[in-house]
């Protein structure tokens, strides 16, 4: 392939330089480093902050079945909610976690179909937040329907009434939407565990182990006679996650898209509600593992190169989203319904300016400054900036939701919502489990994809024979030679 | 060595990296060797063809569930909507393509995740928990960073010895006999005829 004469190799190793990538595993690595680097944060005694944190985070995450208790106990009127403000905490909630747990999915499958190596590293921890996130999305509409006994009405389940779900109703599609996307992003995580629970089967030291992660890995033998099949069915999987991760939040946004309600009434919803979904994504993402990585020492496996990467995305997305918001305005202007035009004036400059504000702040503004390379490098700058996503996305819920609806049709049923201390507690609670749930994970199972990771280094590469240093270049398609 | 040698699995040999893995089990393939394996603690790039393997299959199941899922989404909404008990909704009509799509879609994503799953636990005799090789102690590394091949004595072409020597050829180290384990409940009327399975 590479010319023969000598000037123009020259010139083709000089533009090498200037192109060449950073490694994706620092240092030069090698395999058996990455096995035991991340099998050792599951295999060695938690530390004590592990211990502190876990305790005070299962404290907060208590707060969830005991706020749900007392509202199952008393009735849906501890809650804030009321006319006109039907939809309120819960409903932002529900659409924030969901939100939340789009960045793992995304990671894993479209980032997997585009061929972005440096996937591996953060896909495993993605996915894991991922379904945190949408356990603790599911119960706010759970409980929402008011009488939470009869939430099984929702599946296609005969019943004594002989009356079946409205399959036109977004709601219904939501319930499908949401499960599906539960149950395929369990099993697509689960697939990405088998071999790294193969590799703690094989070092564990304590039979107890050894029957867990055994059973867990399914007898995981890495012949290649499985391997062949196991990428097969992790490519299709992929394949059809990526439609699925987009349609979740559009159908989510088709809840408020099909109704008539002016400031939800948009065709722009879908890719909207997907952009910001993907950001505040990426923003949770960063906010776990950034700690996670200075903690465990992960700097080699999670590189800056990642969180730069993670950085530019959470800037494309926030900008997105910034697109979004201003051409909700300009249609609002240019379809000259006045109806339509109020409730966006009154979203800006209404009682409730200060949420909208708060959330141009946080999701337009803000991330701007990831377009300074000293604010991506530095991962602690990086964790402050992402605070902003992380709050600015729960107030475009609140805008979207709680704006668009406390001034309905009827002047007379106007009203202003206010969240009660059970809203409140509720919240905080999931927040608990979530995190909680991240510090049982990153304890009993391997937060790293090893055997992607593995994947990565030169040594992967077949036609790497160690005689020339060929780091980083794995994704160069290597010149065809060593077959004689 | 005193074990009998109906309990024999097979000749296993390590190898230093994934490109000399990759040569051996070429060499392996043109010398007509159908029950055997290589072992690697990620895919290795090249090692299908290497093998000599055919596409896998477990798309087949993939596409099966993707079919069952949206049959099954159209009979259901069709069924509770249309047949079983009509309903009018906001003037909607019973069944109309446009507000079932979502479900169309969502039904047949699950099914084929579920498809797919069953396929590779199929196709790859999952869950599997026991198996010869992993008598064999060098094997652990098998998930950490070792190289292995497995010669399977079911293979009309295997030969204790000449395979050792084979594998050596090929640049195998540590080449061991890894061996079944005995069955635990022996049945005098099945006497060692099933070492060869």
């Amino acid at each position: 392939m590479r010319a023969a004469n000598p000037a123009s190799e020259a010139a083709f190793a000089k533009a090498a330089e200037y192109i060449d990538r950073k490694p994706l595993v620092s240092n030069k690595r090698p395999l058996s480093w990455i096995t035991d680097h991340v099998c050792r944060i599951v295999e060695q005694p938690a530390p004590l902050w592990w211990w502190i944190a876990t305790v005070f985070f299962g404290a907060v995450a208590a707060l969830t079945p005991a706020m749900l208790t007392y509202l199952v106990a008393t009735g849906v009127g501890v809650w804030g909610l009321n006319v006109p403000v039907c939809w309120a905490w819960d409903i932002t909630n529900f659409v924030f976690w969901i939100g939340i747990g789009h960045a793992g999915t995304l990671i894993s499958a479209i980032l997997f179909l585009t061929r972005q190596k440096w996937r591996t590293s953060i896909n495993r921890s993605a996915e894991a937040m991922t379904i945190f996130a949408v356990i603790c999305a599911g119960i706010f509409p759970a409980f929402h329907v008011g009488r939470i006994w009869f939430a099984w009405f929702l599946f296609p389940i005969p019943n004594a009434n002989a009356i079946w779900q409205n399959f036109r109703s977004p709601l219904l599609w939501d319930v499908f939407a949401v499960s599906t996307y539960f149950t395929v992003s369990l099993i697509f995580w689960y697939l990405g565990l088998i071999p790294d629970l193969a590799s703690l089967r094989d070092r564990a030291t304590t039979r107890l182990r050894q029957m867990v992660y055994g059973l867990l890995s399914l007898g995981w033998r890495g012949s290649n006679r499985q391997w062949t099949h196991y990428e097969k069915a992790y490519l299709i999987l992929a394949g059809i996650s990526t439609p699925l991760v987009l349609s979740v939040h559009s159908v989510v946004s088709f809840d408020f898209a099909t109704s008539i309600v002016p400031g939800w009434h948009t065709t722009i919803f879908p890719p909207y509600f997907v952009a910001g979904a993907i950001f505040g994504g990426f923003a949770m993402v960063l906010t776990l593992l950034i700690p996670f990585r200075e903690l465990y020492g992960l700097h080699d496996l999670v590189t800056d190169k990642h969180i730069d990467n993670m950085c530019k995305i959470t800037l494309l997305t926030g900008s997105l989203v910034g697109y979004a918001y201003s051409m909700e305005f300009f249609i609002a202007w240019y379809s000259g319904n006045p109806y339509e035009i109020y409730a966006f004036m009154n979203r800006a400059f209404g009682p409730y300016w200060w949420a909208y504000w708060a959330m141009i702040t946080c999701n337009v503004i803000a991330p701007q400054l990831f377009w300074f390379k000293y604010c991506r490098q530095n991962p602690w700058v990086v964790l402050a900036l992402v605070m902003f996503p992380n709050t600015g996305m729960w107030f475009e819920r609140f805008v979207i939701i709680v704006t668009s609806i406390h001034r309905d049709f009827l002047p007379s049923s106007w009203g202003y919502f206010s969240p009660t201390w059970v809203d409140i507690t509720l919240f905080i609670g999931t927040i608990g489990l979530f995190v909680f749930l991240f510090l049982l994970f990153v304890r009993f199972l391997p937060m790293i994809t090893m055997f992607e990771v593995k994947n990565v280094t030169p040594e992967a590469d077949p036609h790497h024979h160690g005689e020339h240093d060929s780091h980083g270049h794995a994704s160069r398609p290597a010149p065809a030679k060593a077959h004689a | 060595m005193s074990r009998p040698e109906s309990t024999l699995h097979g000749l296993g040999a390590e190898f230093p990296s994934a490109a000399s893995l990759m040569h051996a089990a070429e060499k392996v393939r043109d010398s007509g060797f159908r029950k055997w394996d290589v072992y690697s603690p990620f895919p290795i790039h090249g090692m299908d063809a290497a093998m000599g393997f055919q596409r896998s299959r477990v798309s087949l199941f993939s596409l099966l569930g993707g079919i069952t899922g949206l049959t099954s989404a159209f009979v259901l909404i069709y069924y509770t909507s249309a047949l079983n008990y009509p309903l009018i909704v906001q003037g909607k009509p019973y069944f109309a393509l446009e507000p079932s799509m979502p479900i169309f879609f969502e039904l047949t994503v699950l099914l084929t995740a579920f498809g797919t799953i069953i396929g590779l636990l199929l196709l790859t005799l999952m869950p599997r928990l026991h198996h010869p090789v992993f008598n064999w102690d060098r094997f652990k590394r098998v998930s950490d960073d070792g190289f292995f091949l497995v010669l399977e004595a079911g293979d009309p072409r295997f030969e204790k010895g000449a395979s050792r020597r084979f594998l050596e050829e090929l640049g195998g180290s540590h080449i061991t006999e890894i061996y079944q384990d005995p069955d635990p409940f022996p049945h005098p009327a099945r006497p060692e005829a099933k070492g060869h399975a």
